[in-house]
């Protein structure tokens, strides 16, 4: 299976490259790259207008993809899954087209205490747009929720919940069903940033009862430039556009635009084709790859990361919850992160350093930054010990 | 250059013992100049607190965090610079980014750097040259009196 993923096979600085950078970006497996390459070598063209057999081609590729998406989450309707470029972008729609046009000065919005900047900022632009406020959930030691501090934050007021599924710099898996039912019965709407989440766990939207599922397709082994947003067709139809332009109208005139059907009225522009192609390649490849297995195996992974790094002297696991996915965020006493990061990318290990654009959580934690080493199904116990000798050289630099 | 042997370039002792010992450190309540410098790709912030004395740098303290890099950084800044003029500090701004950055230049000699020339090594690591010059474009802040925090993204 590794072989797979040909970014895996080189050397960075004549030794094995080790990707512990997963969070951020996953790496593609070689039926991904071909699939993109196919489309650039044998049917590049345009999509839903051309009436000629690459553009054909093209669209029914493209729109393969979503089939296998709404599949992937197993929504009801094809018509439920909106392409964009990101999960901040996904995100982004739903803040401004929903919270623009239902939300209400004195109306709250909640979201929680490890949010990912691209689910804090959008809401705070919308608020600043209407008037409605932002309550924050809390976390505690461990960068778990705290259920009763987000039950008190929840009243008649409530209109939305902005949460996120899985934590990119704590790992924490959120406890998203109870969140949705608790939010449901109020009547607020709930959308689930599942950036970091469809990699590591199946995602069952109509099972959940989400209104609406963010997530990347470059975390799920596809392209940069990818996204998806599930979104419940009723609260989709009544949706006004987030951008205007390309297939996202039916007919324009000076006087009136008439919006496209669901989901192209949110597609404004040509998409990344391409990029769209690779994501469905991705699903399949994760389906015969038997991904269950592949959680499996990360799973074990985690809880031998979680043993081998604990020993280590001087380091502390940040996000430490019962409940999380293989993410390592750890400090090294009075040593910063960045100089962790270049020690280890000398030894071709390729960790994140900073505070992976969750700023709240690093003042939450009173730290400037953590180093982060998070993990993929082709990851190994063998990679987990090169991370733990490349810690100890760290150690050995700044003894 | 082997990899074992850029990464000791890069955290030479000197680098080492002032990330350990940084001098200078804290805030210098008498100042007349005063700038805030922030990276925003890692968080790391810095205070540059600057007496003036007729266009000499009189005294020059610093508060923060950061990496061994930009600490170290900070700490021979000001170490360095008490005594010089405004005008010396700007030469030298122009030729310590020229030490981290240049390609193929060859960094000034030893003697005339002093502990500057320990900097060298930060040309091997482009990714660390906003960490060693984030005190540096703060202090030309202070100098300048400007009032909004300088980012290393501008």
């Amino acid at each position: 299976m590794r072989r797979d993923f040909p970014v895996l096979q080189q050397q960075v600085y004549g030794k094995p490259l080790v990707y512990l950078d997963n969070a951020a970006t996953s790496q593609a497996p070689q039926a991904v790259i071909d699939a993109m390459n196919r489309f650039y070598l044998e049917y590049r063209s345009n999509v839903h207008r051309g009436v000629y057999h690459l553009s054909e081609r093209a669209t029914e590729a493209y729109e393969g993809t979503r089939v296998k998406v709404r599949k992937f989450l197993n929504v009801a309707s094809d018509r439920e899954i909106v392409f964009t470029r990101g999960a901040t972008e996904s995100i982004n729609l739903v803040a401004h087209s929903y919270g623009r046009k239902f939300l209400r000065e004195g109306d709250e919005i909640v979201i929680s205490h490890m949010e990912h900047h691209s689910n804090i900022v959008p809401w705070q632009l919308v608020c600043g747009m209407t008037g409605a406020v932002l309550k924050v959930i809390p976390i505690n030691d461990r960068g778990e929720l705290i259920w009763e501090e987000f039950e008190k934050l929840l009243g008649p007021k409530t209109r939305f919940v902005s949460i996120v599924h899985v934590s990119n710099s704590l790992g924490t898996i959120n406890p998203v069903k109870r969140i949705i039912d608790r939010a449901h019965e109020i009547g607020a709407k709930v959308l689930l940033d599942g950036a970091q989440a469809v990699s590591h766990m199946r995602v069952d939207a109509q099972k959940l009862d989400c209104d609406f599922f963010a997530f990347s397709g470059h975390k799920l082994f596809g392209a940069t430039g990818t996204g998806v947003l599930y979104g419940k067709s009723e609260l989709l139809n009544a949706m006004p556009p987030y951008q205007g332009g390309g297939d996202m109208i039916k007919l324009v005139t000076f006087e009136k635009t008439t919006w496209n059907d669901l989901p192209l009225k949110f597609e404004a522009g040509t998409p990344n084709i391409a990029g769209f192609i690779g994501l469905g390649a991705a699903i399949d490849y994760l389906e015969e790859l038997d991904f269950e297995a592949a959680i499996r195996h990360e799973r074990e992974l985690l809880v031998y990361g979680t043993k081998v790094l604990s020993t280590i002297p001087r380091l502390k696991l940040i996000g430490t919850a019962e409940n999380k996915t293989g993410i390592f965020s750890f400090v090294l006493e009075n040593i910063h992160p960045h100089d962790v990061a270049t020690i280890l990318d000398r030894e071709g290990i390729a960790i994140r350093a900073g505070h992976h654009c969750t700023q709240p959580v690093m003042q939450r934690f009173n730290i400037p930054a953590t180093s982060r080493a998070s993990l993929a199904f082709y990851n190994t116990k063998e990679e987990i010990d090169a991370l733990a000798r490349g810690i100890y050289k760290v150690l050995e630099i700044f003894k | 250059m082997s990899e074992l042997n850029e990464l000791n370039d890069l955290y030479r002792e000197v680098i080492l013992d002032h990330a350990r010992h940084p001098r200078n450190k804290g805030a210098l309540p008498s100042a007349d100049r005063k700038a805030e410098g922030y990276n925003p790709l890692c968080g790391d912030r810095v205070i540059l607190t600057v007496k003036l004395d007729s266009g000499v740098i009189a005294d020059v303290r610093f508060e923060g965090s950061g990496c061994a890099i930009s600490t170290a950084s900070a700490s021979i800044l000001t170490e360095t610079l008490k005594g010089k003029t405004e005008a010396e500090f700007s030469g030298l701004f122009d030729k310590f980014h020229t030490l981290v950055t240049s390609g193929g230049e060859a960094p000034a000699t030893a003697s005339e750097w002093g502990k500057l020339a320990v900097f060298e090594g930060v040309r091997e690591f482009p990714m660390r040259v906003k960490c060693a010059t984030l005190s540096w474009h703060t202090l030309k802040a202070a100098l300048e009196n400007k009032q909004e925090p300088v980012t290393t993204e501008e």
